[in-house]
């Protein structure tokens, strides 16, 4: 979707601001609402690319004036509600009025060690890659209303497919509801003036991660 | 947000669905156990032994793999700093990062200006982390568009050959490994000044 989460090259936004000795979370509830999503994660209902979804599905405004762990506490709660694992009336109410939906599972304290460590998003191929090292390609000029990981600022452009990364889960397949689809993901690398123009950087390269459907021979 | 968040979790926790323990592992693990000082490790073990960069830059998901990390690292990527190019890592879409190696990222990385700026000005934004390179640097931004996560294998800083590993993990600051840094230089460190 063609949202505000996706910032590649606006105006507007003023410097950035590094915080010296700046703490792993700035409030207790930071750190739980982080906590939470991994454990809720790990349940296997939604992937990492439905998380992401839903917090960039958030009004624009929202997601502007919100804080990462706020997106984050928002975009769980409409996961949550969404698989039917807590009503909107037991959030408005702040406390469980039903039972659990049936078969759902929890994350014992046990298994946490586990979510230290992020699954494989590789996938066995199931056709040979379009693509190889030194090819030139253009990325599509596209503009799904639905998830997607081709940023805006490199839609249309020629690059260089600079490596084969593997066959990967194809995000926007797993955001629309159509299974991991996996596909053939390259880092493709363009010139900052192919992105920028002729005021761009001359020493820029910029390289994106993208899947085969973005990509077309140029 | 206290008291929404508190609200969620009892809801997530009566129904059975949370262990509060499990999140207070979770929580113990990025606050006490898993950040910068694992990459610094990883990078001063590719600046003192040549065989391990080797590896690291082929393969650093196998190259930190083997080394026994407490978060194995899944699709990482290892790209190294010269006196021609310098890496610099961004997520323009959300926030990825590489947990594994450099723990949860700060607040700037996740921030609009950084994410907006680094790929269409990443001097200016170099400039404010106080970096300034030669003008003829190239400088190469990599969005972090995929599950692979980027790690930046800083230039080694002059007048520390002999060095072990451990005193040169001293020099990696987490910024170096983002490429809004560089590695500090022996005299930046405490007890070093005078020699």
């Amino acid at each position: 979707m063609n949202g505000v989460h996706d910032m590649g090259g606006m105006h507007g936004f003023g410097a950035v601001a590094p915080e010296r000795d700046e703490p792993v979370f700035h409030a207790p509830w930071e750190g739980r609402v982080l906590a939470m999503n991994r454990a809720m994660g790990s349940l296997g209902l939604w992937n990492i690319d439905i998380g992401r979804f839903s917090r960039e599905s958030l009004p624009p405004d929202v997601y502007l004036s919100s804080s990462y762990y706020r997106r984050w506490t928002l975009g769980l709660e409409d996961l949550v509600v969404r698989y039917g694992l807590v009503g909107a009336d037991e959030l408005a109410a702040g406390r469980a009025l039903h039972p659990a939906a049936p078969g759902t599972r929890k994350l014992a304290a046990a298994d946490a060690p586990k979510l230290l460590a992020r699954g494989s998003y590789e996938r066995p191929a199931a056709s040979p890659a379009r693509f190889k090292t030194g090819d030139r390609v253009r990325t599509k000029n596209m503009h799904p209303a639905g998830h997607t990981r081709l940023p805006r600022y490199v839609r249309g452009h020629a690059g260089v497919v600079e490596c084969v990364r593997g066959c990967h889960v194809f995000p926007d397949a797993v955001a629309a509801g159509r299974g991991e689809e996996a596909h053939w993901l390259y880092t493709v690398v363009f010139d900052g003036r192919e992105l920028w123009g002729e005021a761009g950087d001359p020493t820029l390269e910029v390289s994106v991660e993208a899947w085969e459907p973005y990509l077309e021979p140029a | 947000m206290q008291l929404r968040v508190r609200a969620l979790e009892s809801i997530l926790t009566e129904k059975g669905y949370v262990d509060p323990e499990a999140l207070d592992f979770i929580i113990e693990a990025y606050e006490t156990r898993i950040g910068p000082h694992i990459g610094a490790r990883i990078v001063a073990k590719a600046w003192a032994d040549p065989q391990f960069k080797q590896r690291l830059i082929a393969d650093a998901t196998a190259a930190v793999g083997a080394l026994g990390f407490a978060g194995r690292p899944t699709h990482l990527i290892a790209v190294e700093n010269t006196p021609k190019r310098h890496n610099m890592i961004v997520c323009t879409l959300c926030s990825c990062y590489p947990w594994e190696v450099l723990g949860l990222p700060p607040v700037w990385y996740k921030s609009s200006p950084y994410r907006s700026r680094a790929v269409i000005d990443p001097r200016g934004v170099l400039a404010e982390f106080g970096v300034s390179l030669p003008a003829e640097t190239e400088i190469r931004v990599w969005d972090s568009t995929a599950e692979t996560r980027f790690i930046v294998v800083p230039m080694r800083p002059a007048g520390t050959p002999g060095w072990s590993e451990e005193k040169l993990a001293r020099l990696v600051t987490r910024n170096a490994m983002v490429g809004t840094g560089l590695a500090l230089a022996p005299a930046e460190i405490a007890g070093e000044a005078a020699t």
